[in-house]
């Protein structure tokens, strides 16, 4: 059974036309055979996701077009098909799932109604068989009480449930090709664990075939076999999995792993590719990687390489693997590629501490009826302590839902506390009002998760970045203010010219910066970093961390880094502290907690990440069920439903804290005996 | 710094203008009136400058308005709308011609007809006024009357025109030569006013541009500008042609008949533009503060505030609007009544119950947009760009000025010419139901309403009811057209530059 079932071939996908066409997709080709799983890797704006809807037809009409190519299922031009037969093709022969599962649900349907559609559509079924198939369904993909679950709307289904309610439709049809279009990036890591295991055991059962598009090197190296890397509308490397990871051979993909943050890199700065994505609007002459790429010379700029196909059945589209060509390298620059490992000494401050966070408490009331009478309240953050250090980062970590963005707000006091304290340098901000907590404004600041929203769009860089320092006063002249604009901008590395521009005009890294750059206008002591780059791509995360991480050692900053990405936490952090359910249930270094994580949460969290490595395929069982509701937590231990270690004693009393050494503490009725 | 210069020249032209206008208005020999509605307007007109001068300055006001003046059929609106825009400002300048000196008093006396210069311009057409009806480019009464002949003897027939037609001997033969010849004429002339517009124009784009004038010719005939000029040009070629075939024509004919009081419908049509403009463009002036204001005060700081400004809307949303303004017009109209020392002339009282009916109609039409503006409010509050300022300390009233009030302006915008023809329309009926505008005042709604026994009688009398739809249809369709242009280049939904969201 390794005869292929899509062939693509030349595929172009241009969007617009005239002057300003985009040529999003231009020129792939691949083929992805039966019971394989095939990943297509890159960026975003890269064209993957053009890619997939090209051969599913489904791209918005008239702005995009496929101008050349073909795309044969088992022979059969997908592209040349009337659109009767090709309803036949989608939903029956390739299903498809897609990256928001929130979406993509219609929610005045029942699931059960919504999957029956598919099925009466494509396999003819009705009544009692559609009933039958319809459980049977909603069993394999892993949905408990199916009867019930069958006659519930979206809106009762939490996020991993309505993925998996997508891919049981996807599955109705018994589709030979499956394309997962970003299945789990929308997902929380214990999550998308769960849904990346159903994948492969669903594949494994059913012997269909995956297309799987996604920008997380992780998850290629958990699920895929094949592996096809995309950069600017073309495939520039194509590789088995375990080829790939062990020696990536285009620049471009060596890039990407070495801009992958992780704890091994903690001193030194992460590797970066210079510069942005090219614009897809242009004709492109030579290589279009050449003007990011450190190996490039001349010829890369002149000659656009072609795609080669090694012995072992690797393709790439690079020079330097063309004998012929790279015969006529310059040896100078040959030599300068050795990289420069650019050494970060981690400072040890002495450590005076500049915020103390204990038993802070936020809960919403829930109101309700005629007279708004309060009927509960959300424990949105439900009682967490600790301390940040000057130039020290915190790193608060959970999974959404959690509380740690609704934490981050409160400490800055954006979202007043319900209880608790908050010590920032000897005061207490909770007991501050109006006009004495704005003058100590200054001195906290937050950097936001979406870089598209985080700024005005009416207002110029300049007047964003000059705002907080009129309204506290920080600089009083104009000249000056200016002045440090510019300072600014320079010190987040933009340029001084770029500030009489507008926010749109910026890519999201760039954006980012200038947010940077505003919390930095009125010379802070402590940033909340809420997400920063969760939003970005993996080569301009490495920008953003490499930029907070000098800013932090030459200002002396504290961060405050909410996030979920372990990772970024590895490479970034001193100290750690998991979230889980408004409470913090483990806090210690990074060292401690991440090697030798204590709590069960802490632990299935950390064994849910997926490494880039598919030597590491592990086999775990993934953290069974969702988050429960912050509303009516479980009595006792918040974890003890989902907790593998659970005993009874977790069901009625929340576990105290443990000291295990200086600074790694944990609630855990595990632990409560080693107590030192 | 040319910007700067350029603002510099512009403000001192415009006060020097105005300054000569002064000094010009104050040697001639009328008195000025300004009533309410002149003045109001007048300030919009200046606020609309002023808002056009700020928006040529940032980037972010002046894109939307190029991707309107990019739009072809929002184009052909514009020039249509400015049109009567024209017509309605020429009738909004009023003033009271003197009396001739009879008692010799050292006080020179005002006649009490205010007229606008419209009224002036158009004096032969105002002062060419029957005995009745007449039927569009008739010479004859469109009634029979008893006539004395010189001998004593008494017959029954359709007497002459007094001065539709009336320069002709013998109208039956004549009148459709006379016609022909003079559009034929008027089409001459108007073909060479465009040619100087034309010529006019291109110079002065040429000039723009730094190209030549023959080569900017070209660009602007084949539709090679950004600016759809060519069709801007077609558009004003009819608008002239139009013109001038129907100003000649005016002066020898009632091209649309006459009224029972034997008045010009044409002009009182015409008349009736400067209401409709009016009430379109006042009224919204006057709910735009009650609905800005309480809109985004509910949405940005809810609880007890928004609570308030929601119990106040539902409720008055609740009230038939047509009850409300009944009442309103009805007490107004016993106000003035029983208080007549307060006007001086019937044009002002006439007017005082226009500009309350514009205020009636604000009060009871603020809760749709109000309601909007909440919605967004409660969006934008909760972006990232807003509790960053939080977090800077920028106080309230700043935040909404400087992050919500801009990013919320194409809402109103687009509202605002929406309700625009939805106003004119609202007018009509209004005054066909009898608590519109002053009776005395000419509106379309006025003119349908006493449609409605001319439609009854025997033969029927149809011209003033399609005066008033053409010029209604035509100024509504336009308005129309130009909301669905502006709504499209400033709905960031819309935008065309959707690329992004495809990808």
């Amino acid at each position: 059974m390794t005869d292929t079932l899509l062939q693509v071939e030349n595929l172009k996908t241009w969007f617009g036309t005239g002057t300003g066409t985009v040529r999003a997709v231009d020129g792939v080709s691949f083929e992805i055979k039966r019971g394989e799983t095939f990943a297509l890797l890159g960026e975003s704006g890269c064209g993957k996701s053009v890619t997939s809807l090209s051969i599913m037809r489904l791209l918005s009409q008239p702005a995009g077009q496929v101008v050349d190519g073909r795309a044969l299922l088992e022979g059969q031009d997908l592209l040349r098909l009337p659109e009767v037969k090709m309803r036949d093709v989608r939903g029956g022969r390739i299903a498809m799932i897609f990256q928001e599962p929130m979406t993509s649900l219609n929610p005045v349907l029942t699931v059960g109604e919504q999957i029956c559609e598919s099925l009466r559509r494509h396999r003819g079924l009705k009544g009692e068989k559609a009933q039958a198939a319809l459980l049977e369904l909603l069993d394999a993909v892993g949905i408990p009480d199916p009867r019930q679950r069958a006659l519930e709307y979206p809106h009762q289904l939490s996020g991993g449930m309505k993925q998996r309610i997508m891919i049981s439709i996807a599955l109705a049809g018994e589709p030979e090709l499956l394309i997962a279009d970003e299945p789990t990036t929308a997902l929380d890591v214990t999550i998308q664990a769960q849904i990346l295991e159903l994948l492969r055991t669903l594949q494994k059962e059913r012997g269909m075939s995956i297309m799987l598009i996604t920008h997380d090197l992780g998850v290629v190296a958990e699920l895929a076999d094949r592996v096809a890397v995309m950069y600017a509308g073309q495939i520039v490397e194509q590789a088995s999995v375990r080829e790939f990871f062990n020696a990536p051979q285009h620049p471009y993909s060596r890039k990407l792993f070495d801009s992958l943050p992780d704890i091994n890199k903690r001193k030194s700065k992460l590797a970066i590719i210079a510069g942005s994505v090219p614009n897809l609007g242009q004709e492109f002459k030579g290589c279009r990687f050449a003007d990011r790429c450190e190996f490039a010379w001349q010829t890369c700029r002149d000659v656009e390489p072609v795609w080669q196909i090694s012995n072992e059945g690797r393709g790439i589209r690079c020079h330097l693997y063309d004998a012929q060509l790279l015969s006529g390298r310059p040896v100078s620059q040959a030599a300068s590629v050795a990289v420069e490992e650019d050494v970060v000494p981690e400072k040890e401050n002495q450590q005076i501490s500049l915020l103390e966070i204990n038993d802070l408490k936020v809960h919403y009331p829930i109101h309700k009826g005629l007279f708004k009478r309060r009927v509960g309240q959300v424990h949105a953050v439900d009682g967490i302590s600790f301390n940040i250090e000057t130039g020290r980062t915190l790193a608060l970590v959970g999974e959404s839902g959690c509380g740690k963005t609704t934490a981050g707000k409160a400490i800055l006091q954006l979202i007043r506390p319900t209880a608790g304290t908050v010590y920032f340098q000897g005061t207490n901000l909770n007991d501050l009002r109006g006009e004495s907590l704005r003058k100590r404004r200054a001195d906290f600041q937050i950097i936001f998760q979406d870089p598209y929203s985080s700024m005005n769009p009416r207002m110029r860089v300049a007047d964003i970045i000059e705002e907080g320092m009129t309204a506290l006063g920080v600089e009083v002249s104009r000249q000056s203010r200016q002045a440090r604009v510019d300072e600014l901008l320079t010190q987040v590395g933009l340029s001084p010219s770029m500030k009489y521009r507008y926010p749109h005009e910026f890519s999201g890294g760039q954006r980012q910066r200038i947010c940077i750059a505003r919390a930095l206008a009125v010379n802070p002591k402590l940033i909340v970093c809420d997400e920063p780059t969760s939003a970005l791509d993996v080569s301009v995360q490495a920008q953003i961390l490499n930029l907070l991480k000098r800013l932090q050692d030459e200002l002396g900053l504290s961060y405050l880094f909410i996030t979920h990405n372990l990772s970024v936490v590895a490479y970034l952090a001193h100290e750690v502290a998991v979230m889980y359910l408004g409470r913090i249930v483990e806090r210690g270094t990074v060292e401690e907690v991440l090697q030798n994580p204590r709590h069960p949460y802490t632990q299935a969290l950390l064994a849910a990440v997926p490494v880039p490595d598919p030597d590491s395929r592990r086999e775990i069982s993934p953290l069974k069920g969702d988050m429960p509701s912050p509303i009516h937590p479980p009595a006792g231990c918040h974890f003890h439903p989902r907790c593998p270690h659970a005993m009874p004693i977790c069901n009625d009393i929340y576990p105290g804290e443990t000291v295990l050494s200086d600074k790694h503490r944990v609630h855990c009725h595990l632990y409560q005996d080693l107590a030192r | 710094m040319a910007t700067k210069k350029i603002i510099g020249r512009t403000a001192l032209a415009l006060a020097s203008a105005s300054v000569l206008l002064v000094f010009a208005v104050s040697f001639l020999p009328v008195r000025f009136v300004v009533l309410w509605t002149d003045a109001l307007i007048f300030i919009l007109c200046a606020m609309c400058v002023g808002f056009a001068a700020y928006a040529s300055q940032h980037e972010h006001l002046r894109a939307p308005w190029r991707e309107v003046a990019r739009d072809r059929v929002g184009v052909v609106a514009v020039v249509f709308l400015s049109a009567y825009l024209v017509i309605g400002l020429l009738d909004s300048v009023h003033f009271r011609m003197p009396l001739p000196d009879v008692k010799q008093s050292t006080e020179q006396q005002y006649s009490n007809d205010v007229l606008s210069v419209l009224d002036w311009m158009a004096t032969p057409v105002r002062e060419g006024v029957e005995k009745s009806y007449s039927a569009p480019f008739a010479a004859h009464l469109y009634v029979k009357e008893t006539v004395d002949l010189p001998d004593g003897s008494k017959v029954r027939l359709y007497p002459r025109l007094q001065h539709g037609g009336a320069h002709l001997n013998n109208p039956e033969q004549e009148r459709s030569g006379d016609i022909l010849n003079t559009s034929l004429l008027s089409v001459i002339e108007g073909v060479v006013v465009w040619a100087v517009f034309t010529a006019l124009l291109i110079s002065w784009l040429a000039r723009r541009h730094h190209r030549s004038v023959s080569e900017m010719f070209g660009l602007v005939m084949r539709g090679r500008t950004e600016i759809p000029w060519h069709v801007i040009l077609l558009t004003t070629a009819i608008l002239i042609l139009l013109a001038i075939l129907v100003v000649n024509l005016s002066g020898k004919y009632h091209i649309f008949g006459t009224d029972k009081v034997g008045q010009d419908t044409f002009y009182q049509t015409l008349k009736s533009i400067r209401t409709g403009l009016v009430i379109g463009t006042l009224t919204t002036l006057v709910m735009l503060p009650f609905a800005i204001l309480a809109g985004i005060a509910a949405g940005y700081f809810r609880g007890l505030a928004d609570d308030v400004i929601q119990y106040v809307y539902t409720t008055l949303s609740s009230i038939p609007g047509v009850l409300l303004i009944a009442a309103a017009i009805l007490m107004l109209q016993v106000y003035m009544a029983t208080h007549p020392e307060l006007f001086e002339t019937a044009a002002a009282r006439a007017d005082l119950r226009l500009l309350f009916l514009c205020i009636i109609l604000g009060v009871t039409s603020w809760t749709g947009l109000c309601r909007l503006l909440r919605g967004e409010a409660m969006k934008l509050r909760e972006m990232d760009y807003i509790q960053a300022a939080v977090a800077f300390g920028v106080g309230h009233f700043k935040i909404i000025g400087r992050h919500i009030l801009p990013n919320v302006m194409h809402i109103v915008l687009i509202s605002i010419v929406l309700d625009f023809s939805a106003l004119v329309l609202a007018e009509a009926v209004l005054s066909y139901v009898g608590v519109g505008v002053d009776p005395t005042m000419n509106s379309w709604g006025n003119m349908i309403n006493s449609a409605r026994l001319e439609m009854a009688r025997e033969p029927i009398v149809w011209w003033p009811l399609l005066a008033a739809f053409i010029f209604m249809f035509v100024l509504v369709l336009s308005a129309n057209l130009f909301a669905d242009a502006v709504r499209d280049a400033f709905d960031p939904r819309l935008r065309r530059s959707g690329l992004r969201a495809c990808l």
